[in-house]
């Protein structure tokens, strides 16, 4: 009887200190699944979903206080991954955080702008080149397509231009069941 | 001839075509007005310009360089003038516009100065140079720059070198024309590779329904001071694709996502080595090519046609005939539709198959997959189409690269045997192409992610470096101010820190006051009694406007 006792009191302790001691070496800095939920989120960085950019809306999701449809950039498919990832029914896009937009990229009219870095500091991803009293421009490869350069523009001089299709992005299309020949 | 021939898995028996081209002599196609010639031609970067529009150039100048290592050069394929430099419509499946560099030629053909290039005697780092600038580039249809390929690198020894004359696609016939006509100049470009690459066998794999290019191949082998073994292969679709044709010849297989040049096996089409022979022992570059022109055509032949001519003008040349619905470039199971036929002939132009109803009829509606695997019995890489198809169709694409979809060489026997007719290879060039985007995208968050975190820890830096400076000045001034004052002021009572900080206050207030005073609106002493009216008016009317001002924001905050 004692035996067995010390035997199962010798085993708690060994094993409460092997779990103590991976506890501490195997520790998990931050939250892993706000890691995979940010991995989902397109980086537009451009906080229609409410959060000041993409990383504080995945920690929000992961602490389930925000929901899975309010990234507009993310469109439908981003939902649905999200949706895979949690374990949820995927929903359709919260209307109220923005409609998805064809990707586009920030544009500087430099004949208008007055260089008053007003766009620099909001861009999230310093893609907008520029100083005081000197002419902006976009990096045109690290623009996200925010939109958020926009509101700040006290002269109005930057545009979103959708990105066209070139040779080099073209996609194969999805081949098309014909189910009757028009015409 | 008796080398121990092994056979690839799959691949099906397409009726050939062949004789209705292959008989008739090669012509030259003459020289179009305009010559379109496109800056993206090849696999990798496309080639920048190097000519301004109004330039007059001569047949063989560089018009666009290389950029990078993995590009290739173009060239003026005929003398005249540079009218443009514009998008134009690219013989390509998406009929989009790319750069193109349009010559209105001048009928003279006025070469541009050319010497033959000693190659023995040249660093073959500097050759495969030269051989980028020359525009060279894989003829048989991927148009990877060659140079790139004749560097075997310090770690991958190379060898064998297999010539591919395959030519397995029903209706194409130049390369079976090139190797009966031009057999001496393609085993010179093969001498030339093996100078390049250091291989010690050389083969060169023809299928065997082609006769004529065979004997002509043995003939001139048999001239040749160096071992090349001519190798009939069974004709058998896609016995010319260079992973069947290896596995053939030499009974190994390349595997999955690995070069040919792993396993010490590098693969040429015969045409990219009389262009190589071209280049080096004439110091011409990449400027025509052998295309075929067949199908629903009056007389199907081959042409010599200068990069840049347009589609149309070569049709015509084989007499165009009512009924088309299309053109293809290529062949029927790999080629792609073109836009329209005015699109240019680039170096990746084999063959301009002319379609019409009777000979291609259009393909019953597509039934639903009955998982028969006819496809996966015919596929040459080993693969389950069926499987790739239905992870295509659903989007699932981690599923399909899960199933070696990157291995697929889009060949079309899995189409040519589906039952139900489905569009097989449209799926998988689909699911490819969406995988590539998607990767694309990933790299652009990725790098969003990293830009707008260097961002986040940029600004805490600036806010932490300007805190620091602050607290820097105002710790001198504190120290300043401790070696003005008298130590007996301090009263024994109160806390050091305090005192010090009641000093820094009166020092600020001293230097408001100074400011202020300097600041003091002048000439305001002996004023009439008008102006002091003026004055304060002026003065209500300001606290007004404050007052004003501030009411808002007031109730902004209420609110």
């Amino acid at each position: 009887m004692l035996s067995a006792i010390l035997v199962m009191v010798a085993l708690a302790i060994v094993i409460g200190v092997a779990l103590g001691w991976s506890a501490i070496r195997f520790k998990v800095e931050g939250n892993p699944l706000a890691e995979k939920i940010d991995a989902i989120l397109p980086q537009t960085q451009c906080g229609q979903c409410g959060f000041p950019g993409c990383r504080p809306y995945a920690e929000a999701i992961a602490r389930g206080e925000a929901d899975i449809n309010q990234c507009p950039p993310g469109g439908e498919d981003g939902v649905k991954k999200l949706a895979e990832l949690l374990g949820v029914e995927p929903k359709p896009l919260d209307e109220t955080h923005g409609t998805p937009k064809p990707k586009s990229v920030a544009f500087i009219d430099e004949q208008t702008c007055i260089g008053c870095t007003l766009c620099i500091q909001a861009c999230p991803v310093d893609a907008i080149v520029g100083a005081a009293k000197q002419m902006h421009t976009i990096v045109a490869a690290e623009c996200t397509g925010c939109e958020l350069c926009l509101p700040p523009c006290p002269v109005d001089c930057i545009s979103m231009v959708p990105i066209a299709e070139d040779l080099p992005h073209w996609k194969w299309k999805h081949p098309v069941v014909q189910l009757k020949r028009v015409a | 001839m008796n080398r121990e021939l092994f056979r690839f898995k799959g691949g099906v028996h397409p009726p050939e075509h062949k004789a209705e081209s292959n008989g008739r002599p090669v012509h030259a196609a003459p020289l179009p007005r305009e010559l379109v010639i496109p800056l993206r031609q090849h696999i990798g970067n496309p080639a920048k310009p190097v000519v301004n529009v109004g330039d007059r150039v001569l047949k063989g100048q560089l018009i666009g360089t290389a950029d990078g290592t993995i590009s290739a050069a173009v060239h003026a394929s005929s003398s005249g003038t540079v009218v443009a430099i514009e998008p134009r419509t690219m013989p390509h499946a998406s009929g989009l516009p790319d750069t193109c560099i349009v010559i209105e030629t001048d009928g003279r053909n006025e070469w541009i100065a050319h010497a033959p290039v000693d190659y023995r005697n040249l660093p073959p780092a500097e050759l495969r140079m030269l051989l980028r600038d020359m525009g060279l580039a894989g003829l048989g249809g991927a148009v990877f720059p060659s140079a790139v390929k004749l560097d075997p690198g310090p770690t991958h020894p190379c060898p064998t070198l297999i010539l591919n004359g395959g030519e397995c696609e029903p209706w194409i016939t130049c390369d079976d024309v090139l190797m009966r006509h031009h057999a001496d100049e393609i085993l010179q470009g093969a001498a030339i590779m093996q100078h390049l690459l250091g291989c010690t066998e050389i083969l060169v794999g023809i299928e065997a329904n082609k006769p004529e290019a065979i004997a002509a191949m043995e003939t001139a082998v048999a001239k040749l001071d160096f071992p090349v073994e001519v190798v009939a292969v069974p004709s058998i679709y896609p016995g010319g694709g260079a992973k069947q044709m290896i596995e053939v010849l030499t009974g190994r297989q390349v595997p999955s996502g690995k070069l040919s040049t792993d396993i010490g096996i590098q693969v040429f089409n015969v045409g990219t080595a009389h262009a190589l022979a071209r280049a080096v022992n004439h110091g011409e570059p990449m400027l025509s090519r052998l295309v075929t022109v067949t199908g629903h055509v009056l007389r199907p032949q081959n042409f010599e046609v200068l990069i840049g001519t347009p589609m149309q003008a070569l049709i015509d040349l084989a007499g165009d005939r009512d009924g088309t619905t299309g053109v293809l470039m290529g062949g029927p199971m790999m080629g792609v539709p073109m836009p329209n036929a005015h699109v240019p002939v680039v170096k990746a132009t084999n063959c301009i198959l002319v379609q019409s109803r009777e000979l291609f009829p259009p393909l019953p509606r597509a039934l639903p997959c009955i998982r028969c695997t006819r496809c996966a019995n015919a596929c040459p890489a080993e693969l389950q189409p069926q499987e790739l198809f239905r992870f295509a169709k659903a989007g699932d694409f981690g599923r399909a690269q899960e199933y070696h979809l990157f291995d697929c060489i889009e060949c079309g026997c899995c189409s040519y045997v589906c039952p139900s007719h489905i569009p097989l290879v449209d799926y998988y060039r689909y699911a490819k192409s969406e995988i590539w985007a998607r990767e694309r995208e990933k790299r652009a968050a990725d790098l969003a992610r990293e830009r707008h975190e260097f961002r986040q820890f940029r600004l805490e830096r600036e806010k932490q470096e300007k805190a620091e400076k602050l607290a820097a000045k105002a710790a001198a001034k504190r120290a300043e101010l401790a070696a003005e004052a008298p130590s007996g002021v301090t009263s024994a009572g109160a806390a050091p820190d305090a005192d010090a900080k009641r000093a820094l206050i009166a020092a600020a207030l001293a230097r408001a006051q100074a400011k202020k005073a300097e600041a003091a609106p002048k000439n305001t002493d002996h004023l009439t009694p008008e102006q002091q009216r003026e004055i304060q008016e002026i003065e209500a009317r300001r606290a007004k406007i404050r007052e004003l001002a501030r009411k808002p924001l007031e109730s902004e905050e209420d609110a």
